[in-house]
């Protein structure tokens, strides 16, 4: 029997119905058309599927989508506003952060989750924050250089 | 074309001695070498590009494989018959719904596979050969009743005992994986059953005469694991077929062509009945060229007569799809006591896994190929062990080969004093002198990275920190490398919009940035801005033949194909603008994105408006290429690297990794930045962590990311690069492939690193805590 869940989904209300064994990835994905997050791993080890719930960096495949009643959830699909992207996704843009990009959401999302708690991370801060999410393209190299360059420059 | 342009044609480039081509004073590009923003980069950043498993289809259902607990073991029969009663199943499969084929060889980009050996490692007839193998396989209408459907297949098996290594598969009376399986060798066909496939031998000069000319020899035995691509997204496919009888399929690969092709072949039907869309890929590395789900996916998707998505789960891709080789690699080197390396002598036995293929041929072609030697052995043997079929990974074998060699080089530097970049100097390969299996080099840049590599900071860098209280010992290493990239068909059109920017339409997926590498070429040609190429991934049913993303390929041979429809376009509109100026195309020369004539500058006419003004001068204007490149550049690199090691835990941090590397002309830089960069992390974690771990039994136990431990953003550094550019004469541009040889050289680099951090040389792989504690006698 499926439950009726109400939620606000990157500023939007929305409301949908879930089995209660279903993952809130499953539920962005699979019920409310929201593929930016991806499946990786199923089970919170690459970070693919990372979203912001509360406030709070979570991977939605380790959150059920029953417990998001009442929940303000972010995504990657609401960082671009007014037709204009995040500085976060035009500094990933021109530092070439990204190679075949699935995990480039996952990172998108972890990355403004960090610049909201620390404005000007450290290079070790953004590799420690950023150590939940696998990368096998890049050598993280381009991607912490996107993150820090983006905190120096102002968001 | 004319040398005017701007670009060399390729039969006539020659280039004398040491000059390199790209003399930046009289060859000037407009966008190669820049760093614009990539055509595809809004769509990923912003979560719209749609990757294999975002698409979803009306009245789809939901496929799931049952996989073998076993790693060997006879099937006596399976019952299917409670899956088939559950509600909302609505089609089971088992390898008796698959065609039974023939022995025919499938080319797989840089893998090969017998046909037959594919179809079963799709679905095991008989026997099943590893841990995860599919069995059976299921379509219904939710995930959950996919899953407990699975669960009531009742497969009865004969448990059989496992080969685990290519040491207990070589033994006389070891069991056998396929009973008419027998060894091919030195091009002849044995008589008696074995798990060795095959057993190849290069052989060049008198490699006793060699050594007994060495005043140094160090022989030395090497052993490696499995590892897997570790791309972050599973194999996924959608499987619809329509009432005409033609199936399509949506998915991720490397190769569209690629998956049609081995379709056609393992459903008995014609290529023209089938259509693949590939859609964005999250990463392949070589493992998503062969088939795994696609053929199940079409088999249910018939038997239902609705659309089946299959997905892989994590552990399913670690356990069902094809990490590369372990292998044992026994090596001995000699070199002269002026430091000339007189002799090499190899034994390879890669595992290939459940099926014959393993890329051993391709390492013992690159284990020594950066270096000029007389007298040279390699015996190459290719084994079967219950393990899955290694399936191809960046520079597939070369790996495995230049951890042995690039560290029996180091020893050999160490014993003769000799700097180890000054050895490679000396014994370095360059234009004209020739591989031990064959081919003669043309222009290549291997000397040119180890001066590179010298003159870097890094090297002269000091390796010892300030504080060293903390315990850890510090050492540096260096290692080289080689891949030969391939080069095989590309089709490309470029159509003239009427506000003069281009719609190239090509058949290379993009992993890595090689839609902005092939609209770059094209706009270079026109003189063009990479934006106004307007690049476009098409499907099978849209493009000609292209063949995989793979290979190092896609910048060099689908970037030439991009380059030549440019050309057809430019003879085309100087054409029209010459008919709209009224004089001949010959007086006209297109530069800065003006036609002007050579007789009369005043006689112009903008590219923009000769495509505003095509319905006057007769019609659409569409440009076409196909490639089948010959110039192939090889690929050099060499790295150098600073570790710490914790002699108490036995960890190994990366403190600091440059990377050397000729990549012929960089279009891009960024995205050649980034595969150097990426084929390091990946080295990385092959040296220091990625291992198949298996039990007695040959059940994986760490087939998930927490416990197949890839690097994380906290385990590297940042990476420099070092771009060298000696081009490719082969190629208009100067390409050379650059994705595959940056993942040959860390291995070796870590283990030189390792050795002269703690003093003790490291021959397993990966070299992690527990082998360094390990090696260095500390544990019990």
């Amino acid at each position: 029997m499926k439950t009726h869940v109400q939620a606000r989904i990157n500023g939007e209300e929305v409301e949908f119905l879930c089995e209660p064994s279903q993952s809130l990835l499953e539920v962005l994905r699979d019920v409310l058309g929201l593929t930016g997050a991806k499946e990786g791993c199923n089970n919170g080890n690459c970070g693919a599927c990372n979203v912001i719930l509360d406030g709070r960096l979570v991977n939605s495949c380790l959150v059920l989508g029953v417990e998001t009643q009442g929940s303000e959830i972010a995504t990657v699909e609401g960082m671009a506003a007014d037709g204009r992207l995040h500085p976060l996704q035009q500094r990933f843009l021109e530092e070439a952060a990204l190679q075949c990009g699935i995990c480039t959401p996952g990172f998108l999302v972890s990355a403004r989750a960090l610049l909201d708690v620390h404005p000007h991370p450290t290079e070790q801060q953004a590799r420690q924050w950023l150590a939940g999410n696998l990368c096998r393209c890049t050598g993280y190299d381009k991607i912490v250089r996107a993150v820090i360059g983006t905190a120096d420059g102002g968001r | 074309m004319r040398e005017s342009d701007g670009v060399i044609p390729a039969h006539r480039a020659r280039f004398p001695g040491s000059k390199t081509v790209t003399d930046t004073k009289t060859r000037k590009y407009q966008v190669i070498g820049t760093r614009p923003i990539r055509h595809d980069g809004v769509d990923k950043v912003t979560g719209r590009a749609r990757y294999g498993a975002d698409i979803h289809l009306p009245g789809t259902l939901y496929g799931k494989v049952l996989r073998s607990p076993h790693a060997h073991a006879r099937i006596r029969s399976i019952d299917t018959s409670k899956a088939e009663a559950l509600p909302g199943v609505k089609a089971v499969a088992t390898a008796k719904d698959q065609p039974a084929l023939a022995d025919k060889i499938a080319d797989l980009g840089e893998a090969v596979m017998n046909l037959r050996d594919l179809a079963t490692n799709v679905l095991a007839v008989g026997k099943v050969l590893y841990h995860g193998h599919a069995v059976a396989a299921v379509a219904a209408t939710s995930l959950e009743i996919a899953e407990e459907a699975i669960a009531l297949i009742e497969v009865d098996y004969e448990v059989l005992p496992p080969v685990l290594s290519v040491e207990a598969a070589m033994q006389p009376d070891a069991p056998l994986l396929h009973p008419t399986l027998t060894t091919r060798s030195l091009g002849q066909q044995s008589e008696t059953p074995s798990n060795i496939a095959s057993h190849s031998k290069i052989k060049k000069g008198d490699v006793d005469a060699g050594f007994s000319q060495s005043a140094v020899i160090v022989e030395r035995e090497f052993k490696t694991s499995p590892v897997h691509q570790g791309y972050i997204e599973p194999h996924t496919v959608t499987a619809q077929w329509s009432e005409d009888g033609s199936l399509t399929l949506w998915l991720s690969t490397q190769g569209a062509f690629s998956v049609r092709d081995q379709i056609a072949e393992l459903l008995k039907i014609p290529v023209s009945q089938i259509r693949v869309v590939p859609l964005e890929i999250g990463g392949g590395f070589g493992g998503k060229i062969q088939v795994y789900l696609e053929p199940v996916a079409a088999v249910l998707a018939k038997k239902a007569g609705r659309p089946v998505k299959m997905t892989m789960t994590r552990a399913e891709v670690f356990m069902g799809t094809g990490p590369t080789s372990g292998s044992t690699i026994r090596l001995k080197m000699g070199a002269s006591q002026d430091g000339r390396l007189m002799a090499a002598q190899a034994y390879l036995a890669y595992e290939a896994g459940a099926y014959p293929g393993s890329p051993v041929g391709a390492g013992s072609m690159c284990m020594l190929a950066p270096y000029n030697i007389e007298n040279v052995q390699i015996d190459a043997y290719d084994v079967v062990v219950n393990k899955p079929k290694a399936a191809a990974y960046r520079a597939p074998g070369a790996t495995n080969a230049a951890f042995a060699s690039e560290s029996v080089i180091d020893e050999i530097c160490e014993r003769l004093e000799m700097d180890p970049l000054e050895f490679r100097l000396k014994n370095g390969a360059k234009e004209g002198d020739r591989r031990a299996d064959g081919p003669v080099f043309p222009r290549i840049g291997y000397l040119e990275t180890l001066e590179a590599a010298k003159a870097h900071p890094h090297y002269s860098a000091p390796l010892t920190r300030s504080d060293d209280s903390d315990g850890r010992k510090y050492g540096r290493g260096v290692a080289s490398g080689f891949w030969m990239n391939y080069g095989g068909q590309s089709t490309a059109y470029a159509s003239v919009n009427s506000d003069g920017t281009i719609n190239l339409v090509e058949g290379s997926t993009d992993i890595g940035g090689t839609r902005a590498s092939s609209a770059m070429q094209c706009a270079e040609t026109l003189g063009l801005a990479s934006e106004d190429v307007k690049p476009v991934v098409a499907d099978t049913g849209s493009i000609g033949y292209t063949e995989v993303t793979g290979g190092s390929r896609t910048t060099f041979a689908t970037g030439w194909a991009c380059f030549e429809a440019a050309q057809d376009v430019k003879r085309q509109m100087t054409e029209r603008a010459a008919r709209l100026l009224k004089i001949s195309p010959d007086d006209l020369d297109l530069a800065g994105g003006v036609f002007t004539s050579k007789k009369d500058s005043e006689k112009s006419i903008g590219f923009k408006e000769v495509a505003a003004r095509l319905g006057e001068t007769g019609g659409p204007v569409v440009g076409r290429a196909t490639v089948q490149p010959k110039g192939v550049g090889v690929a050099f690199a060499t790295h150098v690297v600073d570790v710490a090691v914790d002699p108490e835990t036995g960890k190994t941090d990366i403190l600091r990794y440059t990377a050397v590397q000729d990549v012929g002309r960089a279009i891009h830089p960024s995205y050649v930045e980034g595969q150097m960069q990426g084929g390091v992390a990946q080295g990385v974690g092959w040296a220091l962590n990625e291992e198949y771990y298996y039990d007695d039994g040959g059940r994986l136990l760490n087939a998930s990311f927490l416990d197949y431990r890839m690097p994380t953003c906290l385990d590297l550094p940042m990476i420099d690069t070092v771009i060298v550019e000696v081009p490719n004469p082969g190629h208009p541009f100067g390409v050379r492939g650059v994705g595959e040889v940056p993942i040959v050289p860390p291995p070796a680099a870590i283990a030189n690193a390792i050795y002269h951090a703690i003093g003790t040389r490291m021959n397993v792989l990966p070299m992690s805590p527990r082998e360094v504690l390990e090696a260095t006698g500390q544990l019990d």
